[in-house]
């Protein structure tokens, strides 16, 4: 778990406009990610996200949480914890994309 | 008129027994996760006999067995144990018993049946009869306030139940067999992370996965005196590991012909043991992260599935040849795999295709399809004569 190294760190950082990316996306993938957040999340986090091995994903658990540190523990993992990185499966953007649904209450599948 | 009157006691007979006498030695439960069902299905005809609702949050839901075969005890994310009579095919009894819970397991004589619980963490014992709470055994830690995320929960000889402590590296032994004065035997830096359990078939070694280093705890429970010890240490050789999506699970079935074939954590390989000495003796590489690990009844086969995104895919190491013979793709998303009793065919959940397929494990051939909604775990009665399920 320690692939990322400091340096990988902080070029992302370089990377990553100043501005944060709020543009949603395209239908389709947004059905993608709640479904990847759902259930393959879920397999640590809960199909609720109420936790499991990780801890709750819900508004008022994630409310002191930065949104910013929630990015990078979705894109890079936890070290030293069972969170993997999930930057091989999703953008920054898309990322963002599901910090700020999980702040403001995950939306459910539609089958 | 004789004649007419056994007519009629044979017609008033059949009307009220409704169903055909049967056993359940071929039946078992589906988990559908999304609908909070089980399908109760029948491995002979291949059919789907029909489905129990109402279990709640199943994500993450197993089940144990009553001895006679005829109860399913569903242990639910959100704390829920569900005791489901599968020839009535209707909730026997149901009891939130936590917050959020993992599993459970079934005593050596069948009267109680023990969840393992995340929140609050620790173990509860119930009587398996009426569900009546009769034991409650929180996995304190540290100061004694805190507490741990139980795992790998097993059934052991002696109506003694097995376990480990996530945040504790801690494993637990816990003596029922006075039910409400359980004896609890604690073993102690068993290493870093344990994730899960395992009791092997003859009930005298249980194994904890390590997450959090190389390596897993075992316990002699045949000479406990002699405490946890390390076996694999270090079978990463210091190689950077690869992120794990998916925990693996580890139960009985990993033992096979003297040997315990295990998912490597962060490494796409099984790693094989020896059971006598508990020494390495091979690894076989695979597609991806092992989750399940099960060996045929027969041992002959192994199966394994995968995390995360190599989900979609099956391999089978022939355990002759110590190598993978056969990668199936079952469907998206594979949750799961249970073997027929004696292993003929198996049965394989497909989440994301919201069906089970079945093979014949000789030829690989596929030999049915069932839906079912977002399926799991699938759990067949022949898990109630197994130390360990």
């Amino acid at each position: 778990m320690t692939r990322y190294s400091g340096c990988a760190l902080a070029a992302l950082f370089l990377l990553t406009p100043a501005v944060a990316l709020t543009a949603d996306p395209p239908p389709e993938r947004m059905r993608d990610l709640v479904r990847m957040v759902r259930q393959d999340c879920g397999s640590c986090h809960g199909l609720t996200l109420k936790g499991g091995l990780g801890p709750p994903l819900l508004p008022e658990t994630l409310l002191e949480k930065p949104a910013e540190s929630l990015r990078y523990t979705v894109l890079l993992g936890r070290p030293g914890t069972p969170m993997p990185p999930w930057n091989a499966f999703m953008t920054e953007a898309e990322a963002d994309w599901i910090v700020r649904q999980l702040i403001q209450g995950f939306p459910e599948e539609t089958r | 008129m004789k004649p007419l009157f056994s007519i009629l006691a044979a017609l008033l007979l059949s009307a009220c027994s409704g169903a055909v006498l049967r056993g359940t030695g071929d039946l078992g439960v589906v988990i559908e996760r999304a609908s909070g069902s089980v399908a109760v299905v029948d491995s002979s005809a291949r059919r789907i006999l029909g489905r129990v609702e109402g279990l709640g949050d199943l994500s993450h839901a197993s089940a144990v067995y009553s001895r006679d075969g005829r109860y399913a005890y569903v242990f639910g994310r959100d704390g829920g144990l569900t005791k489901v009579d599968i020839l009535e095919r209707r909730i026997a009894r149901r009891i939130i018993q936590a917050g959020n819970s993992i599993g459970g397991a079934i005593s050596q004589d069948g009267r109680l049946v023990a969840a393992q619980n995340y929140q609050p963490g620790g173990i509860k014992v119930f009587d398996a009869e009426t569900l009546e709470l009769l034991a409650d055994i929180p996995a304190t830690f540290g100061d004694g306030q805190q507490r741990a995320k139980v795992v790998g929960l097993a059934d052991v000889p002696g109506n003694k139940f097995a376990y480990a402590l996530f945040e504790a590296g801690e494993i637990w032994v816990a003596d029922l067999s006075t039910p409400r004065e359980p004896k609890v035997t604690k073993f102690r830096n068993i290493g870093n992370q344990p994730y899960d359990g395992l009791v092997t078939p003859d009930g005298r070694y249980y194994i904890a996965g390590l997450f959090g280093e190389d390596g897993l705890a075992l316990v002699d429970l045949w000479k406990p005196e002699q405490g946890a010890r390390k076996i694999l240490a270090n079978y990463g050789k210091g190689v950077e590991k690869l992120p794990v999506f998916k925990m693996p699970h580890l139960r009985g079935w990993a033992v096979a012909g003297g040997r315990a074939y295990l998912p490597a954590i962060g490494r796409h390989e099984v790693l094989v043991v020896d059971t006598a000495t508990w020494q390495e003796v091979g690894r076989i590489p695979v597609k991806g992260q092992p989750v399940f690990v099960m060996a045929r009844p027969d041992g002959r086969q192994v199966w394994v599935n995968f995390a995360f995104p190599d989900y979609s895919h099956v391999q089978v190491i022939d355990t002759l040849e110590q190598k993978v013979v056969q990668t199936l793709s079952p469907g998206k998303a594979v949750l799961h795999m249970e073997f027929t009793p004696r292993g003929e065919n198996v049965w394989i959940s497909a989440r994301d295709d919201n069906r089970v397929a079945v093979y014949d494990t000789a030829s690989f051939v596929k030999l049915a399809e069932l839906p079912a909604q977002a399926p799991s775990g699938i759990f067949f009665t022949s898990r109630a004569a197994r130390m360990g399920f």
